[in-house]
């Protein structure tokens, strides 16, 4: 489990752009989390309860959005969204290997007070 | 007195590994320049991994040079069993770290020296989840699947399996002690990561090492 790791990181970008927009505290941290990047939120939340403590966003909250996985057909062409973890297409039966969405772990954006 | 804070959205849009996607992208560079392959050997613990690389570096021995970094939660006893291959070996242990990350590798790097190296093997922390996320600047990403495993691994992990070019199915010893079922694992393997290239052997009775040997060799003069 690398949760608490990635938080900081996250948290890290957050109190830099915060810090450069001149804010006083951080409210809302809001990330995109791909469902093929390998992190369970549940742990993210929780490692994030801690990891705020003593810094700019302490007592924000933390919201997360779920990017499915997307697929590209390398034969036909079609976009889908998986089932299970074999990407197979839905239109002509190729497996796919090229991934549109799923892997990112990303910061969207942050809500501040000035 | 209380009165309510202006409040502003500042939008950010930023991945949380770019930091260790940078150092991974300066370490394949430099790798690059000096002409060295690098892999990066991942699966869960006991499946192998040291096995693997200890009979590697006995067959390379006096054939190319290569060098190894080790990556352990605790203790260098795998750096001890690799000792004596003639291949420099560096341990980096995570006190606890779940996988290796591209700033720990740059490090170990430098402390094995990459002079006149062909081959960087990343022996990488026994864990099928975490580094499947950290690119550590590798060539290729190799994971292990032992045979005692069970043949459905790779449909139960598929973040690792499906950010690996190669796939080695280990103990091949073992297989009809612990019935594992060959064919299913490759067809497992060929749907969830149908660009791998696979291999099965067994370190320890050499089955199907040569072809592995062959493989790093090839990887190396391209």
């Amino acid at each position: 489990m690398h949760e608490v790791g990635l938080v900081s990181s996250a948290v890290d970008i957050a109190v830099e752009s915060a810090t450069k927009a001149g804010a006083l505290a951080i409210t809302r941290i809001r990330m995109r989390i791909g469902s093929l990047s390998g992190v369970v939120p549940s742990a993210l939340e929780f490692a994030f309860e801690c990891v705020v403590r003593e810094t700019m966003a302490e007592g924000a909250t933390f919201e997360y959005e779920i990017v499915p996985v997307r697929c590209r057909c390398p034969v036909c062409k079609t976009e889908f969204r998986p089932e299970t973890a074999v990407y197979r297409c839905p239109n002509c039966g190729e497996i796919s290997t090229e991934l549109i969405s799923g892997r990112e772990l990303q910061v969207v954006d942050i809500e501040v007070e000035q | 007195m209380s009165h309510q804070e202006p409040r502003k959205i500042i939008s950010i849009e930023r991945e949380v590994l770019e930091k260790n996607d940078r150092m991974a992208r300066m370490n394949r560079e430099d790798y690059a320049r000096r002409g060295i392959f690098v892999l990066n050997l991942v699966s869960s613990p006991g499946s192998g991994k040291t096995a693997l690389l200890s009979r590697t570096l006995e067959r390379l021995q006096g054939r190319l040079r290569a060098g190894v970094i080790v990556g352990d939660l605790a203790t260098d006893n795998d750096a001890q069993r690799l000792r004596g291959f003639g291949a420099p070996v560096v341990q980096i242990t995570t006190d606890g770290y779940c996988h290796l990350e591209a700033n720990m590798v740059a490090r170990a790097a430098e402390e094995l020296g990459l002079d006149g190296l062909q081959l960087l093997i990343i022996e990488n922390v026994g864990n099928l989840v975490c580094p499947s996320s950290h690119d550590l600047g590798e060539n290729v990403r190799v994971a292990l699947l032992s045979t005692p495993e069970g043949e459905d691994k790779p449909a139960k992990y598929p973040t690792l399996y499906k950010s690996s070019q190669v796939v080695v199915l280990t103990k091949m010893d073992l297989a009809e002690a612990v019935e594992f079922d060959r064919d299913a694992a490759r067809r497992t393997i060929a749907e969830v990561t149908p660009d791998a290239r696979v291999f099965e052997l067994s370190s320890k009775t050499g089955l199907g090492m040569d072809a592995w040997i062959d493989y790093l060799v090839q990887s190396i003069v391209k």
